[in-house]
C-alpha cells in the first residue's frame, strides 16, 4: 500500500519534470524561419567566433550556418527584450522568457538589478561559462554603465572586432558610449543603442497651476540652480504638490557632476558634491518638498498618476517612454502630462550596452543582432519614432531634432530631442568605477536613513555606508 | 547459542537501517560543517570577477568579526525583536490555552479558534513578509485604510522608523508562533490531572490562583522546552527581516539579524567571514542545543 | 462535576466566558484581516489600487493572473519546482525517519544510545551554520542550480525522527513485529508492510509539516537555485522585491503572494483536525 503510493507520487513528480523538459525540448523544433536559405549548415564549428579576428566583417543577416540553436541572453529588465521584439526582423514572442529568430530559441536570463542581483547572478554565470554545455553557454549579456568596467576588462566580454563589426561601423554613434565600453587596451567591447543624457520632466498641469506656465523656457528659469529649484520647491508646497517623488531622483543629477570617482585604488571617496546631496536632499525632506522612498517602488512611482500630486522626475528618454506607465490608462503619460527642460545641471542616467560573451556559439547572431539593434539607421530611426527612445546615432538624432514633423506624445506634442542632443555631447564618464552601482545603493540606503531621523548626524550615516560597503566589497577600505 | 546468533543477526538490521540517515547526514551536514570551519581560518573572497585567496590567516577573521561593534549590534537586533515577539506570544498562548482547557468555561467552537489562530504558522515566511511590505507600504492600504478613518492625518512611514519596522517584524513572528504555542501548552494543560482542580475548588481557590499555584509549576517544563526552542529559531531569524527590508536591515541596520549578516557574506562570496560567522552561530546554538538535549533527556 | 464547580471569590463565570469570546474573535480577526486584505487586492487592478482601499473586491482576478502568467516571472515554474522539491522532501522525510526511528526502537546493537544521543543532539542545529561549506559542497558535486540538493537531504530529518520515535514508542507493540519474524518475514519487508501502516497516523502528519516545511523554505533555495525556471516559489516571491521589472503592477504582486499562500490554507482548512491534534502529539509527551 505504502509503496504503491510512494511510486505513484514518484512517477507524478517524474511526468511533471519531464513535461516542464518537453517545453523547452519543444520549442526549438518547428518553424523553419525567414531567411531558411541554407538550412542545411552543419554544425561544424562549434568553437567559432570570438578567437578568430579576422573573420570577414560581411554583411551576411542572420543564419549563416550558426552552430548554436539557443541565443542566451542575461538581463536585467525587459527594455531590451521589448526593442529585440518590435525591431529586431524576424523575432517571434514564444512566451514571457522565451524568443525565436529563425531556428534558432532565445532564451531570457531577466535577474532584476535590486541590490546587486543581476552583477551576483551574471558574475556565477561568466565563471561557470567554461564548463557549461554548448547551449547552456551566455551568448549575450547587458550591463550598465555603473558597473560596465568590472566585465569589460575581462576576457569574459568579446571584442566587438572579433565579431566581424568593424570600428568604422560604429562611427554614427556617440563618443562616451564607445568611452565606456573601452577595455584597458583599447578594445572595443560592446556597442549601445541608446545615449541616455537627462532632463528634468515636470507635468505640465501643475505647472499651471503653480507658475502660471507650462512653457519649458519659463519653468527652466524657476529651476535654473538649486537655489532656484529650492525655492520654487517652496511654492509647489504651498500648493500642496511634492517637487521630486523622491530624494533618489536627484541623485544623479548631483553625481554625474563629481571631480573624483566613487573609489581610487581600493579607498572610497566621497566627492564634496555628493555630500551636497545628501544635505540638499534632507533639507528638501525635512521641507516636505519630497519622500525618501525608493526608487521603483510603489510609493515612488505613485507620481506617474495624477494622483501623486508630484511636479518632476529627472530621467532620460528611456525613463519617460519605458517607465512612466504611458499605456496605462489614467497616467499622465497616457495623456501627454508632461513635459521635458534641462532643470538645475546636466546629467546622464543609464544606457543598456550590449556585450557579446567570448566562447559564444552564436557569434554570427550576436554580431548581427549589434549591428541591426545598434548601427542601422533605419532601425534607430524606427526606435525613436515607435518608442521616443533617445538613440546611439548622431544623424538620426539631429535629423530628427530639427523635423518638424517630430514630436513626443508623452511629452505633450514637445520635441525635446534638441535638448537631449546638446545633453550626449557633454557626457562624460571619466568618473565611472567598477563599484558604482553597490556603492550609490549603499549610500543612498544609508543617507535615507539619516534623513528619516535614524542616525543622529551626516557622519554616523557615512559609517553606516562604509560598513556596508566594505561587507559587499571586502577589498575596500575608507 | 542458536537463538543468540538468530538475535545478532536481526539486530544487523539495526545499524542497515540507521544507514541511509548516517550517511546523508555525514555528507550534507557534517562534511559541510568542516569545511566550514576550515574556510574560516582563510582569507578568501571575490573581488569583481577576481579571486582573492585563499590565504591562510589563523583566527584572524573571528578577531575581525567579534572584535567589531557590527556583529553584536545584529545580535543585539536578532535577540531584541525575538523577545519582543516571544513575550507577548507566550503571555497570549497561556491565557488562550488555560481558558481553552478551563472545563467552567465550556468555550464553543474550540476547533475553529484553533484552526485560526494556527494558520499563520503554515504561510510561508517570505510571503507573508512580503505581503506585510505591500500592505505596509507608505501608500499601501494600511495606511489608506488609517487615513481615511481619520486616525492619521498623513500616510505614517513604517519602514522608515526604527521602532515600527522593529515592531512589525515582532508582530509577524507573533502572529505566525502563538498559535503553535497555544496548542502545545494546551496539551500539557489537559495532561494535568483534574483532581488537582477539583481539590482547589473544594478549597476555595480563585481561578487566578488556581492558575498560579496549580497550572504553571506543572506546565514549567514545557514552557522551558517553548522558550529554548524558540531562542534557537529566533537566533536563526532571517526570512521576515530579509525580504521586508530586502535583505539590507533598514532603517539604520536595525532590523539587520545575525543570519541575515551571514547572507550577505555568501552573496558577496566572502567565504573567510562567512565561514567565521557561521561557526559562531554553531557555537551558539550549540550551546542552546545542549539545554534542549538535557531536557529532552529527562523526558526520554 | 463542572455542574458543582462554584467559583466563590474572583469574576463570575459568566463574565469570563463573555471576555475570553471577545478575546478569542479579537486574535481570530488579527489573524485573517492580512489575508482579506490579500484576496481583496488580488482582485484589483494596479490603477484601482493607486486609488485607495476599498474592502469590495473588484474584478480584476482574472486579469492580474493572466498578467503574471505571462509575465517574466514563470510563476508556474515555480509552482512545479515547489511541488517537486516539497514532495520529495515529504517522502524521504518521512519513510527514512521512521525507519532511523524504527532501527533505534526495534533493535538491540552497540552503539544504538550513542546513535540516538547523537541525533537527539543535532536536532536543533540550524542548516544555516553549514550552509557555506554546503553550497561548496554542491558546487563540487555539479549539483549547484539543480533541485537535488533540496530534497536529499531530507534523508535525515532529526526533527522529523524525534516526532515518529514518540509515537513509535506509545504505538507500535513489539509482538506485532515478533509474529511477522515467526511467520518468516525479513526485516526489510516488516518494516514496510507491518510498521509503516501502523505509523500511518503519525507519518502523514510528518509528511504534511515537511511538506508545508519545504514549501516555505527559502534560505537555502535561494542560495543554491539560479535560473528563472529551477526557482521555487519563496524565491521567486522575494524577487518581487526587486520591482523595477513588474512594471509597479501591485495587482500582480499581490495574486502571487495569495497564489503562493492559499494552496497551503486550503490544504490545511481541510485537514486542520488532523494537523492542529499533530502539533501536540510528539512534543508535550511524557
Amino acid at each position: 500500500m505504502k509503496k504503491k503510493v510512494l511510486s505513484v507520487l514518484l512517477s507524478a513528480a517524474m511526468a511533471a519534470s519531464i513535461l516542464a523538459g518537453c517545453g523547452e525540448a519543444a520549442a526549438p523544433a518547428a518553424d523553419a524561419g525567414s531567411d531558411a536559405a541554407e538550412a542545411e549548415a552543419p554544425a561544424a564549428d562549434a568553437e567559432a567566433p570570438a578567437a578568430d579576428a579576422e573573420a570577414p566583417a560581411a554583411e551576411a543577416p542572420a543564419a549563416s550556418g550558426e552552430a548554436g540553436k539557443v541565443l542566451n541572453i542575461a538581463a536585467w529588465n525587459e527594455e531590451f527584450k521589448t526593442r529585440l521584439t518590435d525591431h529586431y526582423p524576424g523575432y517571434e514572442v514564444v512566451d514571457g522568457t522565451h524568443g525565436k529568430i529563425g531556428d534558432v530559441t532565445v532564451n531570457w536570463l531577466i535577474t532584476p538589478n535590486e541590490n546587486n542581483a543581476y552583477q551576483d547572478r551574471l558574475d556565477e554565470i561568466l565563471l561557470g561559462q567554461e564548463s557549461a554545455a554548448q547551449d547552456d553557454k551566455l551568448d549575450l549579456f547587458l550591463v550598465e554603465a555603473d558597473y560596465a568596467l568590472k566585465y569589460v576588462d575581462t576576457d569574459y566580454a568579446a571584442a566587438v572586432e572579433s565579431l566581424g563589426i568593424s570600428l568604422d561601423e560604429t562611427k554614427d554613434q556617440y563618443q562616451y558610449t564607445k568611452d565606456i565600453m573601452t577595455d584597458s587596451n583599447g578594445v572595443l567591447k560592446g556597442v549601445s543603442w541608446q545615449g541616455c543624457p537627462g532632463v528634468m520632466i515636470y507635468q505640465r498641469a501643475i505647472a499651471k497651476e503653480v507658475f502660471g506656465t507650462d512653457e519649458p523656457e519659463e519653468i527652466q528659469k524657476l529651476f535654473a540652480d538649486w537655489g532656484k529649484f529650492n525655492e520654487s520647491a517652496d511654492k509647489l508646497k504651498a500648493k500642496g504638490y511634492l517637487t521630486t517623488a523622491s530624494v533618489a531622483d536627484t541623485w544623479r543629477v548631483y553625481q554625474n557632476n563629481v571631480s573624483k570617482p566613487f573609489v581610487d585604488g581600493t579607498t572610497i571617496q566621497i566627492d564634496d558634491n555628493i555630500k551636497k546631496w545628501a544635505e540638499d536632499s534632507k533639507d528638501l525632506y525635512d521641507r516636505g518638498c519630497t519622500t525618501t522612498a525608493n526608487q521603483w517602488t510603489d510609493d515612488w512611482s505613485k507620481g506617474f498618476y495624477p494622483e501623486g500630486k508630484v511636479f518632476c522626475y529627472f530621467g532620460p528618454a528611456w525613463l519617460i517612454d519605458f517607465c512612466m506607465a504611458a499605456d496605462t490608462e489614467g497616467s499622465v503619460a497616457h495623456d501627454g502630462g508632461w513635459a521635458a527642460t534641462e532643470g538645475p545641471q546636466g546629467f546622464f542616467w543609464g544606457g543598456t550596452w550590449i556585450c557579446g560573451c567570448a566562447g559564444t556559439d552564436n557569434g554570427d547572431l550576436v554580431a548581427d543582432i549589434m549591428r541591426k539593434m545598434t548601427m542601422d539607421p533605419d532601425v534607430m530611426k524606427d526606435i525613436v519614432l515607435k518608442d521616443n527612445d533617445f538613440v546611439n546615432n548622431r544623424p538620426v538624432m539631429e535629423g530628427l531634432a530639427s523635423d518638424p514633423e517630430y514630436h513626443s506624445a508623452v511629452l505633450g506634442g514637445q520635441n525635446a530631442l534638441k535638448m537631449f542632443c546638446a545633453g550626449a555631447d557633454k557626457i562624460d564618464m571619466s568618473n565611472l568605477t567598477a563599484y558604482d552601482q553597490g556603492l550609490l545603493g549603499d549610500y543612498q540606503t544609508a543617507m535615507v536613513d539619516w534623513m528619516n531621523g535614524n542616525f543622529a548626524s551626516y557622519e554616523d550615516a557615512l559609517d553606516s555606508f562604509y560598513k556596508a560597503a566594505e561587507v559587499r566589497y571586502p577589498e575596500l577600505t575608507h | 547459542m542458536k537463538k543468540q546468533s538468530k538475535v545478532a543477526r536481526v539486530n544487523r538490521w539495526g545499524y542497515i537501517f540507521l544507514i541511509p540517515f548516517f550517511l546523508t547526514y555525514v555528507i550534507f551536514q557534517v562534511i559541510p560543517l568542516c569545511s566550514t570551519i576550515y574556510n574560516s581560518l582563510f582569507e578568501n573572497f571575490r573581488s569583481g570577477l577576481k579571486q582573492i585567496g585563499p590565504n591562510f590567516v589563523g583566527f584572524a577573521n573571528f578577531a575581525k568579526l567579534l572584535g567589531t561593534i557590527d556583529f553584536w549590534n545584529y545580535f543585539e537586533n536578532t535577540l531584541l525583536m525575538w523577545v519582543g515577539g516571544f513575550i507577548p506570544q507566550i503571555l497570549v498562548s497561556l491565557l488562550l490555552a488555560y481558558w481553552f482547557s478551563d472545563p467552567s468555561l465550556r468555550l464553543k467552537f474550540q476547533q475553529f479558534f484553533k484552526t485560526v489562530i494556527y494558520m499563520p504558522n503554515l504561510i510561508m515566511a517570505s510571503a507573508f513578509a512580503m505581503l506585510f511590505f505591500a500592505l505596509f507600504a507608505d501608500q499601501g492600504p494600511v495606511n489608506s485604510i488609517l487615513v481615511s478613518m481619520g486616525i492619521l492625518k498623513q500616510p505614517f512611514k513604517f519602514f522608515a522608523s526604527v521602532t515600527a519596522s522593529r515592531v512589525l517584524i515582532m508582530f509577524m513572528n507573533f502572529l505566525m508562533w502563538f498559535g503553535n504555542t497555544t496548542i502545545l501548552l494546551l496539551a500539557g494543560m489537559l495532561g494535568i490531572d483534574q483532581e488537582l482542580y477539583e481539590a482547589a475548588e473544594v478549597d476555595g481557590a480563585t481561578s487566578s490562583q488556581v492558575f498560579f499555584r496549580i497550572t504553571l509549576p506543572i506546565l514549567r517544563p514545557i514552557l522551558l522546552y517553548v522558550l529554548v526552542t524558540s531562542l534557537i529559531g529566533g537566533m536563526q531569524m532571517y526570512d521576515v527581516p530579509q525580504i521586508l527590508t530586502n535583505g539590507k536591515g533598514t532603517p539604520a541596520n536595525s532590523t539587520l539579524t545575525v543570519i541575515m549578516y551571514l547572507n550577505q557574506h555568501l552573496t558577496s562570496k566572502n567565504l573567510g567571514m562567512g565561514g567565521a560567522l557561521s561557526v559562531v552561530m554553531f557555537a551558539v546554538t550549540g550551546v542552546l542545543s545542549i539545554v534542549i538535549f538535557n531536557l529532552n533527556k529527562r523526558k526520554d | 462535576m463542572e455542574e458543582n464547580r462554584k467559583v466563590s471569590k474572583g469574576i463570575p463565570v459568566k463574565t469570563r466566558r463573555v471576555i475570553s469570546y471577545i478575546v478569542l474573535i479579537f486574535f481570530s480577526l488579527l489573524c485573517l484581516i492580512w489575508f482579506y486584505i490579500l484576496l481583496i487586492n488580488s482582485t484589483r487592478s494596479h490603477a484601482e489600487m493607486t486609488k485607495g482601499f476599498t474592502p469590495i473586491p473588484s474584478t480584476h482576478f482574472v486579469d492580474n493572473w493572466i498578467n503574471l502568467v505571462n509575465g517574466t516571472i514563470p510563476i508556474l515554474n515555480g509552482f512545479i519546482n515547489s511541488f517537486i522539491v516539497s514532495g520529495g522532501v515529504a517522502i524521504l522525510a518521512s519513510y527514512f525517519s521512521a525507519m532511523t526511528a524504527y532501527a533505534i526502537h526495534a533493535y538491540e546493537f552497540k552503539g544504538k544510545q550513542a546513535a540516538s544521543a547523537f541525533i537527539l543532539a543535532v536536532m536543533m542545529v540550524p542548516t544555516q551554520v553549514t550552509a557555506l561549506g554546503f553550497i561548496q559542497l554542491i558546487t563540487k558535486m555539479k549539483m549547484d542550480d539543480t533541485l537535488l540538493p533540496l530534497i536529499i537531504p531530507a534523508v535525515a530529518a532529526p526533527v522529523t525522527y524525534f516526532y515518529l520515535k514518540q509515537y513509535m514508542e506509545a504505538n507500535l507493540s513489539m509482538s506485532l513485529v515478533e509474529a511477522a519474524r515467526i511467520d518468516g518475514a525479513g526485516e526489510f519487508r516488516t518494516f514496510n508492510s507491518i510498521v509503516l501502516p501502523i505509523m500511518k497516523p503519525a507519518v502523514s502528519v510528518q509528511m504534511i509539516f515537511a511538506f508545508v516545511g519545504s514549501w516555505n523554505n527559502y534560505f537555502t533555495p535561494a542560495l543554491i537555485l539560479h535560473s528563472d525556471k529551477k526557482k521555487t516559489l519563496p524565491v521567486m516571491i522575494a524577487q518581487l522585491r526587486g520591482a523595477d521589472w513588474l512594471r509597479f503592477d501591485m495587482g500582480q504582486v499581490y495574486i502571487m503572494i495569495a497564489a503562493s499562500i492559499f494552496p497551503v490554507v486550503i490544504v490545511y482548512l481541510i485537514m486542520s483536525k488532523f494537523i492542529v491534534g499533530g502539533i501536540s502529539s510528539g512534543a508535550v509527551k511524557g
